[in-house]
């Protein structure tokens, strides 16, 4: 629900504790998530007014709730490590970079970068991602319901991307173990990144993703996977051509 | 009898010299380019082409074991709320775990922290080895991500978002698949035996204004204590050391291409950045011409091996510098001692770069568990710090023989250059002149 349309009365009753990025600063915002321990009971956290602030709610790192009301720059929820984190508007670049457990949703669009380098929990981006999606991720889920722009998955080590529309030029150039599932057409597919075959087991593990993710209405079955062949994993002169 | 012509000398080619001949017959062979560690081996301008002028009638000198001189600095004071403070101006430059072994990097760590100085951590992540024995340790933050999380960045005395090193600036690290071993592994999240080329660019920013945004963003993770240094190979440091500075740097590090690698190609090595002293006088004047001379710190590094070469840096308007090869040297690299093992591996003791290849007869730069325990870490970390007392002493006797009650009190005044290159880089007279190239249309 925007903040707008939440009158005091309903605000009080979530018993979130609300912080006004009009009224505070993002260093006052961050102080606060980052002095939470294990045992508090400020579970619930609002954000309201990010108004494309960057580094919104970075470095968490406890299983608590945070809904952001409005749109944000870059590198929103960097390395969280625990938090549910919601943003219901856009992202900028980065959002979710190098994030270590939990999960974090973005109801708009999101820009490059999302999910760089993540090490695990869930992004799910319920409009489209730009360019580099999943860049050099290392473990991270991710799930977008729109589409995603070029070389995303660039240099992924580890763990699943899953796109329920189409996915640019050059997906999952020189690509380690990662994996990648797409449900609509792939533009192009990088260096050392191939089509592969569903089996049940992977049939298995994206529905499991999605079923987390909260999509409804689609089936594993519609998607292809694509992952690496694994033959620029030693150097071999005779593969020049394909750097 | 016959008369024969008098022959010439057999004469080899000055530009097909043994050394490029032998290249281009291993070209050839293989098929691919020579792969090695270590930076520039070729002759450059260096801090051995400057002379200090020392005392006379209008300087006179400090007594040599009377009089003080501070050999302290700070680090990260524009910023950080926890700037560190480091008893000796010479710390020890990022090395990965990967490419060095364990007992080596603690080595690293207990010479930097007996010696009141600081380490770094590299390409690989941060280890408890490193971590335990360091008093300080600066973490890097490189574009390939590998073993990076808040825990270790908020456990970290400082950190360095690393865009380029010396001996490759515009590449990225190589580890061959012959290093990663099951731990290297795992910190890389990478399958074991492959070989790891990590990225050149970070994933997540590109240019001055994303890396302003992104420095935001590891201060806020880390709640504004941290020092952040900004790490650039000698490229154009003029420039680099500038927008290091807008996008929020507490300390700019610069590194000349003589500064080491654990792996890249021989031609990038050689052909690619600038020597370290061409680099020192843009970097200062970036700092002087923004007033952040001494705001901003400004470490260099590449190819500093003794008291000498700190002074001179300092002189020219360093903070400190940061040593790796020499460093290693310190630990036991290339020690003659393994003369026949080096032998064995076609090299010898002095000459032998092939890091990457994992199996270094000292035992250093490699993850074969039988080769690193020639390391022991308590007594190789026992001679760094030797080395490095020899080198602040070294510094101080030239800072006394100056004048100088601090080694930061150094300055250009009280250098010459012994060639015209050296005073052209370094912005001192040439000896025995009062020219400076460059300086005044000439």
């Amino acid at each position: 629900m925007p903040a707008t349309t939440m009158s005091k009365a309903e605000r009080e009753q979530s018993h979130a504790r609300v912080f006004d990025l009009s009224q505070h600063s993002l260093r006052e915002l961050n102080q606060a998530l980052h002095k939470l321990t294990p045992g508090s009971n400020e579970t619930a956290w609002e954000v309201l007014n990010p108004k494309g602030s960057h580094s919104v709610a970075v470095g968490v790192d406890q299983p608590i709730t945070i809904d952001v009301r409005g749109s944000v720059g870059y590198y929103c929820a960097g390395m969280n490590d625990g938090a549910a984190i919601t943003v219901h508007g856009s992202a900028g670049p980065g959002v979710g970079e190098n994030m270590m457990s939990g999960s974090i949703v973005i109801k708009g669009d999101a820009s490059q970068y999302a999910g760089a380098t993540g090490r695990g929990g869930l992004l799910v981006i319920e409009g489209n991602a730009s360019s580099r999606c999943g860049i050099s991720m290392k473990g991270i889920d991710i799930v977008v319901h729109g589409n995603i722009g070029h070389m995303s998955a660039f240099m992924a080590q580890s763990g699943n991307l899953v796109v329920l529309g189409d996915a640019g030029d050059a997906l999952g150039d020189s690509i380690y173990e990662a994996r990648l599932f797409v449900r609509g057409k792939v533009e192009s597919l990088g260096a050392d990144c191939i089509a592969k075959e569903m089996r049940p087991e992977h049939i298995e593990l994206l529905q499991a993703l999605l079923d987390k993710a909260g999509v409804t209405g689609v089936k594993a079955s519609e998607f292809k996977r694509y992952g690496s062949a694994r033959k620029l994993y030693n150097f071999n002169i005779d593969n020049a051509d394909a750097y | 009898m016959t008369y024969r012509n008098p022959p010439t000398t057999p004469r080899k080619s000055a530009t097909f010299d043994d050394y490029t001949l032998s290249e281009i017959r291993r070209a050839a062979a293989t098929g691919i380019y020579d792969i090695r560690g270590a930076g520039a081996k070729r002759k450059l301008p260096h801090f051995d082409d400057l002379l200090f002028l020392g005392a006379s009638i209008s300087r006179y000198p400090l007594e040599g074991y009377r009089e003080r001189c501070d050999t302290s600095v700070v680090l990260g004071s524009r910023h950080a709320r926890k700037p560190i403070e480091l008893k000796i101006p010479i710390t020890i430059a990022g090395m990965s775990f990967g490419s060095l072994s364990g007992p080596a990097k603690e080595a690293l760590g207990r010479g930097a922290t007996l010696s009141g100085t600081s380490t770094t951590t590299g390409d690989g992540g941060m280890t408890e080895e490193e971590r335990g024995h360091s008093k300080t340790l600066v973490y890097q933050y490189l574009p390939s991500r590998y073993g990076m999380n808040p825990r270790d960045l908020r456990r970290a005395d400082a950190i360095e978002v690393v865009v380029g090193q010396g001996a490759k600036p515009g590449g990225g690290g190589m580890l061959l698949g012959q290093k990663i071993s099951d731990r290297v592994a795992e910190m890389r999240t990478l399958p074991k035996g492959i070989d790891q080329r990590s990225a050149s660019r970070h994933p997540d920013w590109t240019g001055p204004d994303d890396l302003e945004i992104k420095i935001l963003e590891l201060r806020e993770i880390t709640d504004w204590e941290k020092p952040i240094y900004v790490k650039v190979g000698g490229a154009r440091p003029y420039y680099d050391t500038a927008l290091a500075v807008k996008a929020g740097a507490d300390v700019v590090v610069v590194d000349g291409m003589q500064g080491g690698t654990a792996a890249t190609q021989e031609v990038f090595i050689e052909n690619v950045g600038q020597p370290t002293l061409a680099c020192i006088r843009p970097a200062v004047q970036a700092l002087q011409d923004l007033g952040m001379h001494r705001k901003v710190q400004l470490i260099v590094s590449g190819g500093i091996r003794n008291g000498a070469d700190v002074a001179k840096a300092l002189a020219l308007g360093v903070d400190a510098v940061s040593i790796g090869t020499a460093a290693l040297v310190a630990l036991g690299d290339n020690d003659p001692r393994w003369e026949a093992e080096y032998s064995a591996l076609g090299t010898t003791a002095g000459a032998y770069d092939d890091w990457h290849e994992g199996r270094d007869p000292a035992g250093i730069t490699t993850q074969d568990p039988e080769l690193m325990k020639r390391v022991d870490p308590i007594a190789a970390g026992r001679r760094l710090a030797n080395y490095l007392k020899v080198m602040t002493l070294e510094a101080q006797t030239i800072a006394r023989a100056c004048g100088k009650n601090s080694l930061h009190n150094l300055e250009p005044e009280d250098l010459v250059a012994l060639s015209i290159e050296a005073a052209a880089m370094a912005g001192v007279p040439l000896a025995g002149t009062n020219w400076i190239p460059g300086k005044n249309g000439f």
